[in-house]
């Protein structure tokens, strides 16, 4: 008898440890490079510079006000879909979830050819009111919204069909109206599912970046948010792009840690 | 005001068709088994279910009439208690009890008062900033109890409200519940499949099957002369009330029966006919209670003989086909009835 570890299915098969390791190392490596050639000395200061700084915050504000309408469009959305007595429900929900597979440049030139100047939308906006939004910030913020909204309808209706519908009916016998009833019982009960889309929503808001620049293109200060800064520094000032590149990448871990501890694992 | 429900629903291949009247202040059980169309019932009558045809009305309002009228359960005046509570989990003991209060338009500090005085009669006023999964079964269900009378309902609906307590908590929790039905001005209707639920805690029976009401009655009425074998299996109990004194209960229509566990006050005492041993002489042995009875009638059930017995007091006895042939048991006949204490349990009324 020894007091080595003993296996109890044998040896692990190579033929699945090597591609294993293979795409573990895939997936991790470019991530180890990204920080190991992040110039982590002249990080704050590159951090602080007008055009990084800039970009951060038209970043942080553009996902943060698309999260907003995500919110305010998307969780009635949710409850229409999820509750509501409509025909077709099957195909409202797949329609949905296009913006999650379509090409997010697709969905900019979609945007265009509706909202733009000259779209089937856009026209009467510029003629009654004067209004314009390609190639502007609140064209960030749709561009944004469009891309991230499915993550948080999807998110929300999954809370809402798991949540017990005879809480809502337990409400309505002590006299509570639909609405009433899903604001006090049915939003509080779907909390996590909530908290836990617009996390996700706010995430792929700020790593947005065809729709942002097919839709709202490319003017610093305007809508030049962090990926379409990256993607610029790239050519003219490439440790810039791997300060903007590792804020990105740490605020992706963040949200991942978040959703992990909070949400996703299981009860808190 | 008296409420008149003429309940027909019809969904796929099931069909409800049921009338039911409760007068106010009076307690109606719906009893049946699974599938019977109870829980239809109780969602019609909450609004929960528009009714397919047939009515709802109290007194002179109509609360259902297709095609033409449905009043939606939140304009209904009701109370429900589920069968799993539904208490909101984010709320506290309090914040659920005055939730009906807040919806119906009652300001925050008056709902908060009413409120606390419907914990304090239920006897949960310490429990008051609990959350509801921190409450034991029985503590919940007083919370669901007073969260549905809190806001003075017409109809109180209850569906199997003690299906879900053990059996210990549920001896208590049924007297306690008895104790605020009798106090309740309004309709009661309790849905319920455990026949001394509905024994002890109605005035009277309802027993659904199948979608149709196929025996209605006092309690002991329909346990002497059950129409269906559904019925005689399961409502068929013998039920006295009685007061305790000890093991001792003296019975309100006369006799005593002697129990196992001692009881004080008003009780309940029940024992099942196939509890009852029927002997020609004065029976020998162990059994504590015998007494004299006269054979008033005999029927023949699926697997037994039921043989309602005149006496004091009258009681039912299931035998088996073998002991009718063996006592050649006739209508007239005089023979003595014996029950053990152990098979006779007492409940507090």
């Amino acid at each position: 008898m020894t007091t080595t570890r003993r296996r109890t299915g044998g040896r692990l098969p190579v033929a699945l440890v090597v591609p294993a390791v293979v795409g573990l190392a895939f997936l991790l490596v470019p991530l180890v490079g990204l920080l190991v050639r992040a110039p982590w000395g002249t990080l704050p200061t590159r951090l602080l510079s007008p055009s990084v700084g800039e970009a951060l915050r038209l970043s942080l504000v553009c996902a943060s006000l698309a999260t907003v309408v995500c919110l305010v469009l998307g969780v009635p959305l949710a409850w229409l879909l999820a509750r509501g007595d409509v025909p077709g429900r099957g195909v409202l929900r797949a329609l949905v979830t296009v913006p999650l597979v379509l090409p997010p440049v697709v969905g900019g030139v979609a945007l265009l050819f509706v909202l733009g100047r000259r779209g089937l939308v856009g026209q009467y906006l510029d003629a009654w009111f004067g209004v314009s939004l390609p190639f502007t910030t609140a064209g960030v913020v749709l561009a944004e919204a469009f891309v991230a909204m499915p993550f948080l309808v999807i998110s929300v209706e999954g809370a809402l069909r798991a949540a017990d519908p005879r809480y809502e009916e337990a409400a309505a016998t002590l006299g509570a109206s639909r609405w009433l009833a899903f604001r006090r019982v049915t939003l509080p009960s779907i909390l996590p599912g909530v908290v836990a889309g617009t996390v996700l929503c706010w995430a792929r808001a700020l790593g947005e970046f065809g729709a942002t620049i097919t839709f709202a293109g490319n003017f610093p200060g305007e809508t030049t948010t962090m990926p379409l800064a990256v993607y610029l520094a790239l050519e003219t000032d490439p440790d810039a792009a791997i300060v903007l590149s590792v804020v990105l990448l740490l605020v992706s871990v963040g949200v991942l840690a978040a959703l992990r501890d909070r949400w996703i694992s299981g009860p808190s | 005001m008296t409420l008149h429900a003429d309940l027909r629903v019809t969904r796929g291949a099931f069909r409800l068709g049921a009338e039911l009247v409760v007068q106010p202040g009076e307690v109606v059980a719906l009893l049946g088994p699974n599938g019977a169309g109870k829980s239809t019932a109780l969602r019609a009558l909450a609004g929960l279910l528009p009714l397919t045809g047939g009515h709802i009305r109290l007194g002179e309002r109509m609360w259902d009439a297709p095609p033409d009228v449905f009043r939606p359960a939140e304009r209904r005046p009701i109370g429900v208690v589920f069968q799993d509570y539904l208490l909101f989990a984010h709320l506290s003991a309090l914040e659920n009890v005055a939730f009906g209060l807040r919806a119906r338009g009652v300001g925050r500090a008056a709902a908060r008062a009413e409120a606390a005085r419907w914990l304090d009669r239920v006897g949960l006023a310490a429990h008051a900033k609990a959350r509801p999964r921190t409450l034991s079964g029985g503590q919940a269900q007083r919370v669901a109890l007073a969260r549905a009378l809190a806001t003075g309902p017409e109809l109180l609906l209850l569906d199997e409200p003690l299906a879900a307590l053990d059996a210990a908590t549920r001896l208590h929790v049924r007297a306690e519940l008895g104790r605020h039905l009798r106090d309740y001005p309004g309709h009661t209707l309790l849905v319920t499949h455990d026949p001394l639920d509905a024994m002890v805690l109605a005035d009277r029976l309802v027993v659904l099957e199948h979608g149709e009401v196929v025996q209605e009655g006092p309690p002991t009425e329909v346990a002497r002369r059950p129409r269906t074998d559904y019925v005689a299996d399961l409502v068929g109990l013998n039920l006295y009330r009685g007061t305790g004194h000890g093991t001792a209960v003296s019975l309100d229509g006369g006799g005593t029966l002697t129990v196992a566990a001692p009881a004080t006050g008003p009780v309940h005492v029940v024992f099942p006919p196939n509890a009852v041993s029927l002997h020609p002489e004065h029976p020998a042995g162990s059994p504590r209670n015998a007494w004299r009875v006269t054979v008033a009638g005999i029927e023949q059930h699926a697997h037994t003989t039921r043989v309602r017995l005149d006496g004091v007091p009258p009681v039912l006895a299931d035998v088996t086909t073998a002991t009718v042939a063996d006592l050649r048991l006739r209508p007239g006949d005089e023979l003595w009835a014996a029950v053990k204490a152990t098979e006779a349990h007492a409940y507090p009324s």
